[in-house]
Formats: structure tokens, sequence, C-alpha cells
């Protein structure tokens, strides 16, 4: 079976997901996710040809809410599950502006 | 080496909605931090998203305004990044079936016209904000986490810095006509990022392009795309190359700066949202948008120019807001002017505006006062120097014809009562009258005023000025 993933890729979607793997997971794990993707090989075979993709589970179609406000008035049972706060603010570590869009 | 510049804008615009994107939490301003957030907002395990019906119908509305073609089949996508202002860890988007797509409006740069491809426009979700303190912490507010935003990607055909500021005023009241945004940088409500690459003349490639940040005004994305058009120019004809990389623009020195360089492409490891149904848009809906749609300012600015004889300057600053445009539209329905009143809502209350950093929809005045005191005007009942005060009280919501009448402002017009006046002062003033004879034009002026000032400013100085030459010459 041809390799579809090596150590170095395994570490890409690993930071991508903010992980850090050992180098005893990493030879661990990267075979692993090997028989995944030749799992998804495998489903690949069969013939679609004509089917739509399918992006949902319901069959649910336009199933809106009307555009009415309602205040949850949770807010202080919510900051008390934040692991710290100030003031009505989640307080967390120091973040510099990486993403730099933050959308 | 001659270059040509390909400039790309991707525009977000936050929507006016009760309630946020995909929870009915409110999407209000100004209120305490994390007050408007509820499980969802915070992407607690367990909770369902709904879709709020009017941001559709609010990206329909803009997709009419872009002359885009609506998608009928569309789905929400899950873009994936870590940050603290972005508590599910992803952003609810729109990727592969966006709302709609190839739009264009048009520009005018230098008296040329010219149309702007869009490539596509869709509706998402709002991040929360982030404060950082030197404290070592940074405080998060996720008010805003859920605001619905529409963005909107240009094609890349606008070639030069002029034409990105063109593009964005008239993507900025396109949108404010519709009504869906308040479409303000300053507040927030519109932002812009920007990417430029420069390529030699008739190359088929596009060059690298640098993104451009911190553009916090139409006029800094004018400059700030300026200058980075000389320094890439300035980089290619010394042999280096462009890296693609994101810069910053410094409104102090008017240069842009580098922030970081890019490696790869960004991997948002985009899927469908599984928990939010799909949408099939139906032409019935599509058609009942568009017929409740405003004239928009483009179709005004012609009419105002061609039926109501106003110059083109005239008509761009009437056009500059919907609640302007509407405003004087409905003062002219009430009988004034259509100069005249273009001339008051320029003047006088533009300048109140400013002075009072007030919208027009949020003051005591209206068409039919304005209207009022410029039919005042018009038929010689009151002077422009009396209108002053006349529109300093419809300013407070006080009728017009009520406040001269009360006040006594009404102009002296009739000869009956001017011209015992005028024979008082020529009796009065004999030495004027020599001057005149005597081809001293100038003694007229010093005669006109001694009446005003007899009748406190309320003489009406064409009359005055009339009957008072006749009477000179017949002395």
């Amino acid at each position: 079976m041809a390799s579809h993933i090596d150590e170095q890729q395994v570490k890409h979607v690993a930071s991508l997901a903010k992980l850090e793997f050992s180098d005893d997971q990493l030879s661990k794990f990267t075979p692993q996710l090997e028989s995944i993707i030749d799992m998804f090989e495998t489903i690949d075979k069969v013939d679609t040809t004509g089917v739509e993709p399918m992006t949902s589970a319901s069959d649910q179609v336009n199933a809106m809410r009307e555009d009415k406000a309602v205040n949850s008035h949770q807010r202080d049972e919510l900051l008390k599950n934040a692991p710290d706060t100030e003031d009505g603010f989640i307080k967390v570590p120091a973040i510099i502006d990486e993403s730099g869009d933050g959308e | 080496m001659n270059f040509e510049t390909t400039i790309g804008l991707e525009v977000h615009v936050e929507l006016k909605t009760n309630s946020k994107i995909f929870s009915p939490s409110p999407v209000q301003f100004g209120s305490e931090p994390n007050a408007n957030t509820n499980v969802i907002d915070w992407g607690y395990p367990g909770v369902l998203p709904s879709t709020n019906k009017g941001v559709v119908e609010d990206g329909i509305r803009a997709a009419l305004a872009l002359h885009a073609e609506v998608e009928q089949h569309q789905h929400f996508d899950r873009k994936n990044y870590f940050y603290p202002d972005n508590p599910k860890a992803y952003q609810i988007s729109q990727s592969e079936k966006p709302m709609a797509h190839d739009g264009w409006i048009e520009i005018e740069v230098d008296g040329k016209k010219k149309k702007i491809g869009i490539a596509e426009m869709h509706i998402e979700e709002d991040a929360g904000k982030n404060s950082h303190s030197p404290n070592g912490f940074s405080y998060v507010d996720l008010n805003r986490q859920g605001t619905p935003l529409i963005e909107i990607v240009s094609k890349p055909e606008i070639a030069s810095p002029d034409e990105a500021y063109a593009y964005l005023e008239a993507l900025r009241q396109r949108i404010q006509f519709t009504g869906i945004s308040d479409v303000k940088m300053e507040e927030g409500s519109m932002r812009v990022d920007v990417n430029i690459s420069i390529r030699p003349v008739g190359s088929d490639k596009f060059g690298t392009k640098t993104e451009l940040k911190n553009l916090n005004s139409f006029n800094y994305v004018r400059k700030g795309l300026a200058f980075e058009e000389q320094r890439q120019q300035q980089v290619l004809m010394s042999g280096g190359t462009i890296g693609q990389e994101t810069r910053r623009y410094d409104e102090a020195s008017g240069t842009t700066i580098l922030m970081r360089v890019k490696e790869g492409s960004d991997d948002y490891r985009y899927f469908p949202e599984p928990d939010l149904p799909v949408l099939n848009i139906s032409q019935d809906w599509i058609d009942e948008i568009g017929n409740s749609m405003p004239e928009m300012p483009g179709a005004r600015r012609e009419r105002y120019i061609n039926d109501l004889g106003l110059t083109d300057y005239d008509a761009m600053v009437l056009t500059q807001t919907k609640e302007m445009s509407d405003f004087f539209e409905e003062t002219i329905a009430q009988g004034a002017d259509p100069k005249m009143a273009s001339n008051y809502l320029q003047g006088d209350v533009n300048a109140y505006l400013n002075d009072n950093q007030v919208d027009l929809q949020n003051t005591d005045l209206t068409p039919a006062n304005l209207a009022g005191m410029v039919k005042l005007i018009s038929d010689g009942t009151i002077s422009t120097k009396i209108a002053k005060k006349v529109f300093k009280a419809i300013t407070k919501g006080e009728d017009p014809v009520k406040f001269v009448n009360d006040k006594g402002l009404i102009q002296l017009s009739d000869p009956a009562k001017l011209q015992p006046m005028i024979d008082e002062v020529l009796a009065a003033n004999e030495q004027s009258v020599e001057d005149f004879k005597n081809g001293k034009d100038r003694a007229i002026g010093y005669l006109v005023g001694q009446i005003m000032k007899q009748t406190h400013g309320q003489a009406n100085p064409q009359v005055v000025n009339k009957l008072l030459i006749a009477s000179l010459k017949a002395l």
C-alpha cells in the first residue's frame, strides 16, 4: 500500500488543531491516519456518477427564524464557566494578533 | 518598464438586523460586555444554531443592488481557525455556494465610467472583540459574536488607487440606499481588506500580491495603495522580487510596513455546516424583494441633473445617503424650488448636522418645514438674511410660516408703505442726493442702508432699490 501521509503532514494537521505530538506519538499516529485514508479510498471506489453531492443530513429546507431579538439574560451564568473573568469580560492570556483578520 | 496595477478589495458590511445571524441574541451596540450573548454565541456543546430570515433577505437585497446573480441552492460552510474571539473555533460562512456571484457596479473616475465586476458575495457571522491590556491579559467581549455580515469580493479589475476609492464610495452608497447597513467605516460597520499586485504591461500573469491592513478610511485605502504601487515598482525595477506578505499602513508616515510574510495559503478546512438546513431561494422571493428596492443613487443623480436642472456636483452631494436624497425629494414634492432646496441642504442643513454631529433622520427638521421656508424666500415674503433666523426655528421643529408671522419677520415689499420712508430719507440726506446727481452711484447703497436700518432689516432690498432710483431720477 502506497503511503499517503507522512509525519510532516501529521505535524501540520496537528498544528492546525493546536496540538503538539511527541516523536513516539507521531510514529504511532501516522500509520493510524494512513489506514483511515485507506478506508476512504475504498469508499471512493463507489460509483457516484449522477448523484448530487449531499451537504446536509437533514431533509429540512429553508427552516428559518423570524428576525426577532430575545435576550437570554444569562450573562452571569455564562461567565461562571469561563476560566477567568473581569468586569464582565472573559479574561484570557495576552494574545497577539496572529490571525490578523479574526473572521 | 511600464507596469499595470491590479487591486482586489474585500469589503465586510455589518447588517442592521434585530437579532444575530444564527442566534436570537440582540444586535446592539454600547451594551455591557457579554450582555447580548447566549449559549449559542458562546458555542456551548449541544446547542443548535438557526438561520435568521432577515439576514437572508438582506443578502438578497444586497445581491440585487450589486446586479449579482442570486444562488438558488445555497448552504453554509464552516471555516475553521482558533482565536479567543471565535468561541466555536469555526466561523459559519459560505464558501462553496455563496449567496450571489457575478455582479458589477459602475464607477466614475475623471469623467470616465467603468464597470467593476463583483466575483461573489456571501453572508456570515462576525467574531467577538478582543481588547488587549499591557498587564499580560486580553479581554474578550462576545457581544459582536454572531452579528450578521455580508462579504463582497471584487474581481481583480480595479486598476488604480483612484478606482479603488471610487469603487468603495459607489459600493457604500448602493448598500446604504438598500437600508441594510449604516456602512460607516469609522464605526466599523464597513471594513475593507485590500490586496495589490503589479505586472509589466502586456504580461498575462498577475504579479505576487501583498495584502494591506489598518486602512481605516477610504482616503487611507487610496494613500496606502498609492504608496504600495510605487514601492512594488521600485523593488521590481531594482531587480528584486515581491514577497507574498501582509503589510500595515502607517497613517503618520503614509507608508506601508511589513507585518509578516505569508507561507503557503491559509488552511481553513472548509466543510458544509451540518447544523443548518440548506436554503432554496425561490424566484418569487427574489422578485418580491426586487419590487421593494428603492431607486439607486446613480438613477437618482441622472434624474436630478436631467429633470431638475441641478449640477453634477449638487446631484452627487444629495445622493451621499438615502436619507438626504429622500429628504430632498420630499422637500421639492412640497413645492420648494429644487435648486434652492438643494442649496439649503448642502449649506445650512449640512453645517447644522456637522456642528451637532447628528444624522438628518435624528433631527427635528422636516421636508415640509424646509419647503415652507424656501417658498417664503421664493415669493419674497422673507429675505435670505431673515431666512437665517427662520432656519434656526425649523431646526427646532417650528412651522416657518407661523414663526415668521409671530415674530413679525415678513419682508416689507409694499410700495405704498415704503415710498413715504424713501421720501423721508431723501429729504434728510441732501448730500447723498447731490452725490447721486453728480454720478456717484455709491450714494444709492448708503440710502438703501438707511431704509434697511429704519425697518430693522425687513424692507425688501430689491423693491427699495427700484423705488429709490425712480424717486432720485424724478427729483
